[in-house]
């Protein structure tokens, strides 16, 4: 069937500066650049470019441009581009849309409308170049109160405490299975959290066994399709979580494609090489809050109550009430996912329709958690979205206790956001299980990118935090009345506990 | 009671629930929360005890879970949910009816059921083998892998019921019917849902509309047989069933017709 498919983007090469060095041929896996030995000159199919800047990165002459197929079609506020060609699409392949990353669309972002406080006269800013500045951050369940005896002079804690994990700084990296990315990623991953004293999410994919040294930062996720789960992976992490839901595609399973099932994620996984790794919609243990409570101890006796348990569920419509079961059976910590929420591969109708925004998640599970007087049984991890230590501050401000980022920490190390990850033929070697361009990730390189972010972000949220007189992050944790919104309706403030800006 | 250095951890109010006899302890789970008697269980089998009794079962959860060394348990009661999750590598045996996700997500190791178990049953084991005498509730199977020769066994001796097998990544999963009367069929619907790997075998008539979409049923050869008669052997010396009995019924084969059921409903 003749595709009616425009091209996205086209190719400007620019013959002057270009010296046939074959960089972009090699550098391009959607194969858009080709070589043509008779004429001496670089050809480009434009239908096969997605925009990842790989090409144009590396070129060493700075020949290359892609320029944004802007006007393929009339002009139509209704029938946008995107409407037209997703139309087009399914009617050549009568399938499902595919997309990666996160939801792009305008409508669902309250970070930009949420303002920070600062201290003016009335009580001084903290100068957090010459002040200690407490970031550390402690998850896990507190307990309601504490006994303390006094023996000998010494004061001795009486109460035992749950299981915790420690945080420098309120950032952890969120679920990346292994199988969406490379080995490389995960190491990358791994090694920048344990340098910084935070944790990585495996994912559910489990973990290759050469990652198990890391395992002190990781935490190892239980999905559905319960891949690579057993009692040393368990055993390997300093804390489990059970993903019920992701923010970009909540109610759903997820269907790794076989040609990214290569032996190692095979063994990893246990399912025959290039079989599709298919994790279905629930967990068939879970029907219920009674349910999880059941995985949720099948998993504290698997590992003697010594690591805490998470539990993840994308942000929905009632994860107040939901958020609130989830602590009552069990969990050490809640992780809420929003529909900005990134992925490497969901139907896009579902990303960019289903769920909530993580704002109003967070504001209305910690306002019904403090109002069942159960707050402190369990921390709450914010993510899907999150893409500046600003965001971070306002989630924490919102009643997080801490943050996931993913598609951040991506970005710091090559990714462009360019959506394509479902195809596994990343070109920056990110969501690509292919040897070939897995390569293109160096841990040593992008563990190094990742923990400068942390310690970027980490040092701006000193500076915010010293800003607004605060020197220890636990006095902004759900401290609302640091937050004020802008162009709000009075029911989203009401829903955020926020005043208007102005006050 | 025990002497208090052979089972450290526990305290000694537990410890008076423990006795030995020979190679043989005998724990008595009457009135206990799971969670004391996992422990017990582990202390034990920290000790090096080979071979445990547990009397007065009632439904008390994960019996089996996060034990490291090898041991033979025999349960006597109803042992709750979750039995053996996670296992790895010892050996179960139950002398009543097990309850739900029996053997859920097992690494290795044996159960074997005198009686039924719940629904869930042998969810995404991973290998190891579990014999239920009896029938099986909904969903047994339900995404069971395998990768090269590590693979998990599960044979039920009677019936189950819907969506058994479901999602199944691999491993084998034999139903005998043995209830069944001749000109009877299996009720189980949507079998195989989603299967994209291992094998079902049916003893008895499992008509194809009760299939799901992904499966087709075919007959046995050499191969599958060989295998069968294996399973069944070791299922009538656990049961005290006449091997050629069930050998006699007629066998099929459920398999998937590809590995990648999915792969066509999405536009790339």
């Amino acid at each position: 069937m003749k595709s009616y498919m425009p091209s996205e983007y086209f190719v400007d090469r620019d013959e002057e500066k270009c010296i046939r060095c074959k960089v972009c041929v090699n550098q391009c896996t959607y194969e858009t650049h080709s070589y043509d030995e008779e004429e001496d000159v670089i050809r480009s199919k434009d239908e096969n470019c997605v925009n990842c800047q790989r090409c144009v990165t590396f070129c060493p002459t700075k020949a290359i441009s892609i320029i944004k197929n802007d006007s393929p079609y009339r002009y139509n506020v209704n029938w946008t581009p995107e409407a037209i060609k997703d139309i087009k699409k399914q009617a050549e392949t009568g399938g499902i849309l595919l997309t990666g990353m996160g939801c792009d669309k305008p409508f669902l972002s309250y970070w930009e409308r949420l303002l920070l406080n600062a201290s003016q006269v009335t009580n001084p800013s903290i100068d957090p170049l010459r002040e200690p500045m407490e970031i550390r951050t402690y998850l896990g369940s507190k307990p309601d109160k504490l006994e303390i005896e006094l023996d000998n002079g010494d004061f001795v804690l009486k109460t035992k405490l749950s299981p915790q994990l420690t945080l420098e700084t309120p950032i952890m990296f969120s679920a990346i299975s292994y199988g969406a990315i490379s080995l490389n990623v995960h190491e990358s991953l791994a090694r920048a959290a344990t340098e910084y004293g935070t944790y990585f999410n495996s994912g559910e994919g489990g973990l290759d066994p050469r990652l198990y040294k890391y395992g002190n930062h990781a935490i190892v996720q239980v999905a559905s399709g319960r891949f690579g789960v057993h009692s040393r992976y368990l055993q390997s992490g300093a804390a489990i979580e059970i993903k019920i839901g992701q923010g970009a595609k909540p109610g759903i399973g997820g269907h790794l494609p076989g040609e990214k099932v290569t032996e190692n994620i095979a063994r990893t996984r246990m399912i025959p090489v290039g079989t599709d790794a298919l994790s279905p919609a629930p967990q068939h243990d879970i029907y219920s809050i009674e349910d999880l409570r059941q995985l949720i101890y099948a998993l504290k006796e698997a590992t003697d109550y010594t690591k805490p348990v998470s539990v993840k569920i994308a942000a929905v419509h009632n994860s107040a009430a939901i958020a609130s079961g989830i602590v009552r059976a069990g969990a050490d910590i809640v992780a809420i996912d929003g529909v900005r929420g990134s992925t490497g591969a969901a139907p896009k109708v579902i990303r960019d329709n289903v769920g909530i925004p993580i704002e109003l998640a967070i504001a209305s599970v910690d306002q019904r958690l403090r109002e069942e007087g159960i707050r402190n049984k369990a921390s709450i991890v914010a993510a899907g979205g999150i893409r500046s230590s600003g965001d971070v501050i306002k989630a924490i401000a919102l009643g997080a206790d801490a943050v996931y980022i993913a598609t951040a920490a991506l970005v710091a190390i090559g990714c462009t956001v360019c959506q394509k990850c479902y195809t596994g033929k990343c070109p920056w070697g990110i969501a690509s299980t292919d040897p070939w361009v897995a390569k293109r990730i160096n841990p040593d390189i992008a563990s190094q990118r990742l923990t400068n972010l942390l310690r970027g972000w980490s040092l701006e949220i000193k500076d915010m935090m010293g800003g607004m007189g605060i020197n220890a992050i636990e006095s902004l944790r759900g401290n609302r009345l640091s937050l004020r919104g802008v162009g709000l309706t009075d029911t989203e403030l009401r829903i955020l506990g926020l005043k208007m800006a102005g006050d | 009671m025990l002497e208090e250095k052979t089972l450290s951890g526990i305290s000694t109010e537990l410890s008076t629930c423990v006795t030995r006899e020979d190679s043989i302890w005998r724990v008595n789970a009457e009135a206990m929360h799971y969670s004391e008697l996992n422990r017990v269980l582990r202390a034990l089998n920290k000790s090096g005890a080979e071979k445990v009794e547990i009397h007065n079962v009632y439904g008390q959860r994960y019996i089996g879970t996060h034990l490291e060394r090898n041991m033979q348990i025999d349960i006597f009661g109803t042992p709750g949910n979750d039995l053996a999750a996670f296992m790895d590598g010892q050996s179960l045996t139950v002398h009543g009816n097990a309850q739900d996700c029996t053997g859920n997500t097992m690494n290795d190791g044996k159960i074997v059921v005198h009686g039924h178990a719940g629904d869930v049953t042998g969810y995404a084991s991973r290998g190891g083998k579990i014999f239920i005498r009896d029938d099986v509730g909904y969903r047994t199977g339900i995404h069971m892998k395998e990768y090269l020769q590590k693979k998990p066994y599960l044979v039920v001796g009677d019936t189950a019921q819907d969506f058994l097998g479901e999602y199944m990544a691999g491993g084998v999963l034999l139903v005998l019917g043995l209830s069944l009367k001749p000109g009877d069929c299996f009720s189980s619907r949507f079998v195989g849902t989603g299967m994209h790997g291992g094998v079902i075998y049916v003893r008895g008539k499992l008509p194809e509309n009760n299939l799901g979409k992904e499966v087709k049923i075919v007959g046995v050869n050499k191969r599958d047989l060989s295998v069968i008669q294996g399973l069944v052997k070791e299922f009538c010396g656990y049961f005290d069933k006449s091997y050629e009995e069930v050998m006699e019924g007629e066998f099929s084969k459920i398999v998937p017709f590809s590995h990648r059921p999915y792969g066509r409903v999405y536009a790339y």
